[in-house]
């Protein structure tokens, strides 16, 4: 190694002397990290998306290769974050890649004490039968005055505020249709 | 804030660094307190004496902004001598009725007034948490209002107010809060001098307030506060909510909550709701002011956006396939209807009551009673697993072989998923891409309601049941694409928005809305979201190319408004209060409001108008009328309509506590909402006999690392990491009152259940001194269960359900409990142990006293 290679591979010679005077990028730079490339310069696409988690709204990008999420970071553009992300935030990736994600329908028959599997389109179709016939079984036509009812209190759901609001539009719209009133979600606890 | 909102607080940092003081009222020390000019530890439960000390400080001092207050508030208006408060009456408002334990509100009207409202049914608005429709808008009073502007009237709404608190003394405040009376003082001063012309403050809380049997009233107070300094429809002000999930104010906003139809209309109910007129009338009322007026066009667009072709105004839009409610039908009530075996089945989307509710073991149990239960999510959680893995599984009381509930787990996509528009909490809607297709047979809610709809109505196509028609008619056509048939969101967006049916030509106001049949809206304040048939939510002009309201990322509803009623920004005449605060005013060259943000007024109408004798809808409302969904178009500091529990907030004692309320004879609130199920229970406090058998109080939140239930981060493995286990957090002189060692265990016992954690002690909390006694407080996070990769007890088990009567939240964020050392029993000795505590505090069933006070003998006299 000459004199001016182990110079020029001080840190603090490259920031006295080139164009990152505080040190926070090329000057630090070593060898290894010279030869790394982020993961958001080689993703195939990104997804301009909002966090998951609390009601803040912070901007998310979400960066894909090769149909995998390989990095979930902070929108620098969104004037509510600012690009940040709080620990939940930041562990997004973490969230949709995670290893405990169910990817396959499960299905508990009565009395049973394990999971077995169903196929989805079989499940769909169950459960819409479910749905009809608690509903004829527990259809009110009127109250015992005759006034207009027009209901089932035979099933309800829970849930919603983790969902779009596109979501939360189909399933009120498809339950007030079927005269279910018990639709309830996390504003009301 | 800094806790639980992180990214939020960074604002809060940035105001404290241009001067701003930080005030934080909480029952333990947590980070957001690390950062505040002053932290102030409140007992929890006892906020509505704060802050009524603080309403009291203002108007004893005459720190009020009176132009703001004289203008814009209903401060001058004369309530009606009929009206008597509970100063006088001992904690009861005039009104109560002790049968039904709800108010006729006649009394509470403003004179002259007394008949408009007349009777309604209060306990059947309680049940059905009538006031959650007047989320976007007040109730209407009618006629002229007679004002007093000296506010001298002693029966003016300032001179009530001023009597209603004159007891809130600082010295009322630390007995009842525990708060040292010269921080209370540091607070006040705070806040009166930060307000004004010139400068402005803000409340901001977040939403464990709205966990009281209290709640509404709380929030009620702080609002009063704003509205007294003047603070409201300003920038740098305001009442902020930070609500805990994505969309949770999307999902109140279109609804998938029992009592509402999208945009804030009510479900109708079988008593006063018999026809279309009726619904409608009931929302807009024939003869009032205010923007109600349009509801018919509101009503008859939404009709026409679910049932299409078949809904006319010959058939009244298919009003009669709306089902009808009769009362409570929300999810406590039905949690109970589940455990006496009425319901059949059940939907869980991306909730998980078994450890996120009030009272586990009645989720779970009732879970247990059903026939068939679907769970929608990413992850296997508590409520699909309660039949093989749950306490009640340990206990017996639950037996696998014996549980006869199918369940149906379906997994579900994630947010990079699927595209569509989350509403944050400041009512922004911001549209996500779609970053990849979902794994497996995971799916989107979209595909799940749209494809089940689509099964469903293919089984129904040849009923000639009258019942189905509702189904079949349902217009149920979103067109879908790829290889999973997913629905556009993008073509319910524009539903949602609204189109003109003829030419299907997006609105972009809710203005065009009418009720011919010509318009199909399906929320009406979301209209303009998809103006112009572009998506507006998907905006996202950086931040470093437009100004500081930045209006040009997402959209926020109505009319992409980012302050409400920002009219009260300008003084009555339409000047800025001040050139620093200057938001929006009138420009009288052009004849038009203009400014930061879309004014929140009419843009033509002057600060001069008058309207004319008998006016009614939105010409009814002044120039100067800033709060124009408001039926006088005034903040209300006093409610004559509405509340079920008051129309001044008043400090009672959560339904659980140690402390007899010091202010008046009733305890509790006496309209809190109730069940009488066996499986139900509340805790005794005084004046009751064995409140010393749960003799501490526990509160619950949040940690940074964590999201509610933990079905989004104990199965995370980083959050996982970083919060691996449950604990309670213990002041060092309750840990030494109790043996109770730092890392060790301890259990706590209600009621209801007992559960253990580990022990951290931490000065974060500390014992209060109220009342010649002291008071310890724990703290407990609300996130643990038994699934994922960390796991623990679910402190919610140890809570009952009693209710806010306004709005049907339950009180899960103040109970009381015994506390002891090491771990907790297992098995039957476990419900042995809590069956003992039940003993000896003789919990034998049966609702706990209501009225506590002898005044509501003189009143039903």
């Amino acid at each position: 190694m000459g004199l001016k290679t182990f110079i020029e591979g001080w840190p603090v010679y490259r920031q006295l002397t080139g164009t990152d005077p505080l040190g926070r990028g090329a000057a630090a730079q070593s060898a290894r990290s010279a030869t790394l490339t982020a993961r958001t310069e080689t993703a195939d696409s990104m997804a301009r998306s909002v966090c998951p988690y609390c009601a803040v709204g912070c901007g998310q990008r979400v960066f894909v290769k090769d149909g995998q999420v390989t990095q979930i970071e902070g929108d620098p553009d969104s004037p509510i974050s600012r690009g940040r992300l709080c620990p939940k935030g930041s562990a997004s990736k973490n969230l949709v890649t995670s290893p405990l994600r169910e990817t396959t329908v499960r299905y508990r028959r009565p009395y049973a004490t394990e999971w077995e599997d169903l196929d989805l389109e079989t499940a769909m179709d169950m459960i819409a039968d479910r749905v009809i016939a608690a509903r004829d079984e527990t259809w009110e036509d009127t109250d015992d005055q005759g006034r207009v009812l027009n209901r089932t209190l035979g099933f309800a759901s829970l849930g919603g505020a983790t969902l779009d609001n596109e979501e939360n539009y189909v399933i009120k719209k498809l339950f007030t249709a079927l005269g279910a009133l018990q639709i309830e979600n996390q504003a009301r606890i | 804030m800094a806790e639980a909102h992180p990214v939020g607080f960074q604002w809060v940092m940035e105001a404290k660094g241009r001067g701003a003081k930080v005030f934080h009222v909480d029952p333990r020390f947590t980070r957001t307190s690390a950062l505040a000019d002053t932290y102030l530890p409140i007992r929890a439960g006892s906020d509505i004496a704060l802050l009524g000390g603080i309403v009291r400080y203002i108007l004893e001092n005459e720190l009020d902004f009176r132009e703001y207050v004289l203008a814009y508030t209903n401060a001058a208006t004369i309530v009606s001598d009929e009206f008597v408060d509970t100063e006088d009456l001992d904690g009861l408002f005039s009104g109560y009725d002790p049968r039904t334990h709800t108010y006729n509100e006649r009394s509470w009207q403003y004179v002259g007034q007394e008949e408009t409202t007349g009777y309604r049914a209060a306990d059947r608005e309680r049940d059905t948490a009538a006031g959650l429709r007047h989320e976007s808008h007040g109730i209407p009073v009618g006629g002229q209002v007679r004002r007093d502007e000296t506010l001298q009237h002693p029966r003016c709404v300032y001179q009530i107010l001023k009597r209603h608190y004159s007891r809130y003394t600082p010295e009322m405040v630390e007995r009842v809060c525990g708060i040292p009376h010269e921080k209370f003082l540091e607070l006040a001063r705070a806040w009166t001098e930060n307000s004004g012309r010139e400068r402005t403050g803000v409340l901001i809380y977040s939403v464990g307030w709205t966990q009281h049997t209290v709640g509404v009233q709380y929030i009620r107070t702080g609002a009063i506060i704003q509205l007294l300094l003047g603070n409201m429809g300003r920038p740098g002000g305001g009442v902020l909510a930070l609500r805990g999930h994505a969309s949770i104010q999307g999902s109140t906003d279109i609804p998938t909550l029992f009592n509402l139809l999208p945009g804030y209309l009510p479900m109708p109910n079988c008593h006063n709701h018999a026809t279309f007129t009726d619904w409608v009338d009931s929302i807009r009322h024939p003869g009032q002011k205010g923007f109600w007026a349009n509801a018919r066009a509101f009503g008859a667009s939404l009709l026409k956006a679910y049932w299409g072709d078949a809904a006319t105004p010959e058939n009244d839009f298919c009003y009669d396939y709306l089902p009808r409610m009769t009362g409570d039908h929300g999810t406590y009530q039905t949690v109970l209807n589940m455990i006496d075996g009425k319901v059949k089945g059940y939907f869980l989307l991306g909730q998980n009551p078994a450890v996120g509710s009030a009272h586990g073991k009645a989720q779970r149990l009732g879970m247990a009673n059903l026939d068939w239960l679907v769970v929608r999510d990413l992850f296997m959680i508590e409520s699909a697993t309660f039949w093989k893995n749950s306490p009640e599984v340990e206990t017996g009381e639950i037996v696998p072989e014996e549980c006869r509930t199918e369940v149906f787990f379906i997994p579900a996509a994630s947010h990079v998923e699927k595209e569509g528009t989350f509403t944050q909490t400041q009512r922004l809607l911001q549209w996500r891409e779609k970053a990849l297709d979902p794994p497996g047979d995971a799916r989107s809610e979209l595909w799940f309601f749209y494809h089940l709809g689509r099964i469903i109505r293919q089984k129904l196509a040849a009923s000639d049941k009258p019942r189905d028609r509702a189904v079949r008619d349902l217009k149920w056509d979103y067109p879908t694409h790829g290889d999973l048939a997913e629905p556009s969101a993008e073509a319910v967006l524009k539903e949602i928005n609204g189109y003109e049916v003829a030419t299907g030509r997006p609105l972009s106001a809710f203005t065009e809305a009418k009720d011919d049949g010509s318009t199909a809206i399906g929320c009406w304040i979301y209209t303009g979201v998809y103006a112009d048939g572009v998506n507006q939510a998907a905006r996202r002009k950086s931040r470093h190319e437009q100004d500081w309201v930045a209006a040009e990322w997402g959209w926020a509803w109505p009319a992409n408004r980012r302050i409400l009623y920002n009219r009260a920004s300008a003084d009555p005449e339409g000047r800025p209060w001040s050139e620093r605060k200057q938001y929006v005013w009138w420009d009288a060259d052009k004849g038009e409001w203009t400014g930061y943000d879309v004014p929140d007024f009419e843009k033509k109408k002057p600060p001069t108008y008058r309207p004319p004798e008998g006016a009614t809808g939105v010409q009814g409302l002044a120039g100067d009328d800033a709060f124009i969904m408001q039926g006088d178009g005034k903040g209300w500091l006093y409610v004559p309509s509405g509340l079920q529990d008051g129309p001044m907030p008043t400090h009672y004692e959560p339904a659980e506590s140690p402390m007899r309320n010091p202010l008046y004879g009733q305890q509790a609130n006496p309209t809190r909402k109730v069940y009488d199920n066996p499986i139900n229970s509340v805790n005794p406090s005084p004046p009751q006999p064995h409140s010393d058998v749960f003799p501490y109080v526990f509160t619950v939140s949040r940690l940074t690392e964590h999201h509610t239930a933990g079905g989004m981060s104990r199965t995370v493995p980083r959050l996982a990491e970083l919060q691996p286990e449950m604990f309670v957090e213990v002041s060092p002189e309750l840990a030494g009152e109790l043996g109770l060692a730092h890392l060790g265990w301890a259990h706590l016992i209600s009621g209801r259940a007992a559960i253990e954690a580990r022990v951290l002690v931490t000065d974060r909390l500390t014992p209060l001194r109220l009342d010649g006694r002291v008071i310890h407080q724990v703290w407990l996070p609300y996130h643990f269960g038994r699934e994922g990769i960390v796991t623990g007890d679910s402190v919610n088990d140890l809570f009952g359900i009693t209710l806010d009567p306004n709005v049907l939240i339950q009180e899960s964020k103040v109970g009381t409990c015994d506390i002891r050392p090491g771990r907790r029993p297992t098995g039957p000795a476990l419900l042995e142990l809590v069956d003992d505590y039940r003993r000896r505090a003789e919990m034998t069933g049966g609702r706990p006293p209501i009225v506590t006070t002898d005044a509501s003998e003189r009143e039903v006299g």
